[in-house]
């Protein structure tokens, strides 16, 4: 080992004796990283491994390197102290470790999905394609609507409720609530959507039922729990001093709350609006199982199938035709399509969280 | 407008408990449909959480009833043609949970205690990013990059360990075992549990710390001794929410999974359990008849199950906020 050179310094002063220099640890990992590239490039030239493994590089760099530091310091500075280096890059390669498949997610998404990426995928359906061309517009309507009228039904819902666990609510019936959304927090995805189907199909008495709105109503049992809870954290950070103030001008309690408390606290009710949105508009499950799957453009929500983004992703990718890397290829660019949509409307809520937010008194 | 100046409803009252009677704030007709509509938004969620119930069991009972030869694989009993799906359901999430909370708390305590106080906002964004990846990506990536990067370890592991009974082989050639499942998973429920232990670790009193500081502790006796027995009960009902969603995650074990049937706890072989979720994903669109009933029913399952976990998870973090004084 080359590095192990650099970890023991004379020690000359008594000061700082029995500590590494603070620059080892970095040194150590950059290192590792050189011996096991050194060691990868080896297996590649020796045709073990068809290309450069840098995932493999980084990852077995990283384990070499907490265990020479463990090592190292182990000998200059004493168990406690090497327990407290090894915890301390543990825990950061823990970081790392997330880090890893969110980086490769996002650059397979980006790579594999930007060869469809044109004008041809937001202008055409899948009506009548078979093989290469097509695109995913319907799709990316029938999320838009879907999404639209979940959030038409959750968003006064979510908000009325979080108002009254705020302002009116006192006793058994707000606890209940609280918990109960709490619980509902939890409900798989695809319960809300077998629960979607089983209410329409008994309602309207049809066996198979699949239509759009029904994806919309499983969709706001998601997104309402969402939007109770971050509106609630809203509400109570609102200044009770503002409430006060308005209680001695005079005003009723309703105005109070339409006129005072929520006008102050509207950015942050439209993040949590917008990240509740963020958070359904990728759910798969559910919308396979109430809205179903089609080839062609459906605007009414209210009868016969709608394609999602989503199920447009998976229906690509699972049931591809004869020539399978057209479809595979529709497949990614709907998944880079969603992503990019997610995380605009995720960037979009702390921006504007950021920017409109009111100035609490400091 | 009435010239007395009405009083609110819940400002305190200065005057001590044995005041004579409450005055109450006159109710406007603004302030009763207002205040209606709002128990009516809040009474809408219990509706709908037992009409949830409801109508799940009211399609449930015609599989319950059914004769099991109508059932998909013709299975002796429906409750036969559960188990190894429940058994499957849990297996999954328990191996995800395994792998993903050590990572979790590694990563909240470097979010909370190791990272630069300027940047660690800015990490725990990075890792909230991976909660906003829609699952059916997930599914995609498992598939395509995971699986056929973990098949070689696979057959190495198989190689050097198949002596020990959940390692043996014949390895699968295309890595979509239980154990990719288990993984794609993990990187799934990685972001809530970091989310809520983190939050937890912020909570731990500054004095604590500081005392196991100033007592020669290194940093990490410090969290040892301060840090974790303070975030215990948040780690486990962090850890229990993980599960809740672990349990109930559909596309990617669908699309991940290669399936058959019945139930095993081998990790690396082609013949792995399907979970209650994946099974619904997979079989619903083609389902007819009392096949979707025996469908909606697993489903039932499924919500009893997450319901119960999350209650508990609940219950734990509820049970702490009333005596940390951090409310």
């Amino acid at each position: 080992m080359t590095t192990t050179t650099v970890a023991a310094p004379p020690m000359t002063n008594t000061l700082t004796a029995g500590k590494l220099p603070k620059a080892t640890p970095w040194l150590l990992l950059v290192g590792s990283w050189i011996v096991m590239g050194v060691i990868f490039g080896l297996l590649m030239m020796a045709g073990v491994t068809a290309d450069f493994n840098i995932v493999g590089t980084i990852f077995f760099g990283t384990v070499l390197f907490v265990i020479v530091l463990t090592v190292v310091s182990r000998l200059y500075e004493g168990v406690r102290r090497s327990k407290d280096r090894m915890v301390t890059s543990l825990v950061s390669l823990a970081f790392i470790i997330a880090l890893l498949p969110l980086i490769s997610l996002l650059f397979t998404t980006i790579v594999n999905g930007a060869h469809r990426f044109d004008l041809t995928f937001f202008t055409y359906t899948m009506r009548n394609i078979v093989g290469e061309g097509g695109g995913g517009l319907h799709a990316i309507m029938g999320t838009l609507q879907i999404t639209g009228w979940a959030t038409l039904i959750s968003v006064p819902i979510g908000l009325l409720t979080a108002i009254y666990l705020v302002e009116y609510g006192r006793g058994t019936f707000a606890r209940a609530i609280t918990f109960l959304v709490d619980v509902m927090t939890g409900i798989p995805s695809i319960v809300a959507g077998l629960f979607a189907f089983a209410f329409f199909a008994l309602l309207t008495g049809v066996a198979g039922i699949r239509f759009g709105f029904g994806g919309a109503v499983a969709l706001s049992i998601l997104m309402i729990p969402v939007v109770v809870r971050s509106t609630e954290e809203m509400l109570k950070l609102v200044p009770n001093e503002l409430r006060e103030a308005s209680f001695a001008l005079g005003v009723p309690k309703w105005l109070t709350i339409v006129k005072v408390v929520l006008p102050t606290s509207i950015a942050g009710i439209t993040t949590g609006v917008m990240l509740a949105i963020a958070r359904v508009i990728g759910e798969t499950a559910p919308l396979l199982i109430i809205a179903g799957f089609t080839q062609s453009m459906n605007y009414n929500m209210f009868n016969e199938r709608v394609m999602t983004l989503p199920v447009f992703v998976y229906t690509q990718y699972a049931n591809p035709g004869s020539d399978a890397q057209a479809y595979l290829d529709r497949a990614w660019t709907g998944a880079l399509t969603l992503i990019l949509i997610v995380m605009l409307l995720n960037l979009a809520a702390r921006v504007i969280a950021r920017i409109f937010s009111p100035k609490l008194g400091r | 407008m009435t010239t007395a100046p009405p009083k609110p409803v819940d400002a305190k009252p200065p005057v001590p408990a044995a005041a004579p009677e409450r005055i109450k704030a006159k109710q406007r007709p603004g302030d009763v449909i207002f205040s209606t509509s709002t128990i009516v938004a809040g009474g809408l969620i219990l509706a709908i959480l037992a009409l949830v119930a409801l109508f799940l069991i009211v399609q449930s009972i015609p599989a319950f009833v059914a004769d099991p030869a109508e059932i998909k694989g013709s299975p002796s009993s429906f409750w036969a043609y559960v188990a190894p799906l429940v058994g499957g359901t849990i297996w999954a999430a328990f191996l995800a949970l395994l792998m993903a909370v050590p990572v979790a708390i590694g990563i909240a305590l470097f979010i909370s205690h190791y990272a630069p106080r300027r940047l660690a906002a800015g990490l725990g964004y990075v890792v909230d990013l991976l909660a906003a990846v829609p699952s059916v990506v997930f599914g995609l990536w498992g598939i395509t990059v995971l699986a056929p990067f973990v098949q070689p370890f696979y057959s190495t592991v198989v190689d050097i360990f198949g002596w020990i009974p959940i390692l043996a082989g014949p390895v699968s050639g295309t890595g979509r075992t239980i154990l990719t499942v288990a993984i794609v998973l993990a990187v799934m429920i990685l972001p809530i549990i970091t989310a809520l232990s983190r939050e937890v670790f912020l909570q731990t009193p500054r004095l604590h710390e500081e005392a196991a500081l100033a007592l020669g502790a290194t940093r990490w006796e410090m969290i040892q001794m301060a840090v974790l027995p303070f975030g215990r009960p948040g780690i486990i009902s962090a850890s229990m929410l993980g599960l809740g969603r672990a349990l109930g995650e559909t596309m990617a074990v669908a699309m991940v999974l290669s399936v058959s049937g019945g139930f095993s706890f081998d990790l690396l072989k082609s013949t792995n359990p399907s979970t209650i979720a994946a099974n619904i994903a997979l079989n619903f669109p083609e389902a007819h008849g009392v096949g979707v009933n025996v469908l909606i029913a697993s489903g039932l399952i499924l919500f009893v199950i997450t319901l119960i976990v999350n209650s508990i998870a609940r219950y734990i973090i509820n049970r702490r906020k009333a005596f940390s004084g951090a409310n």
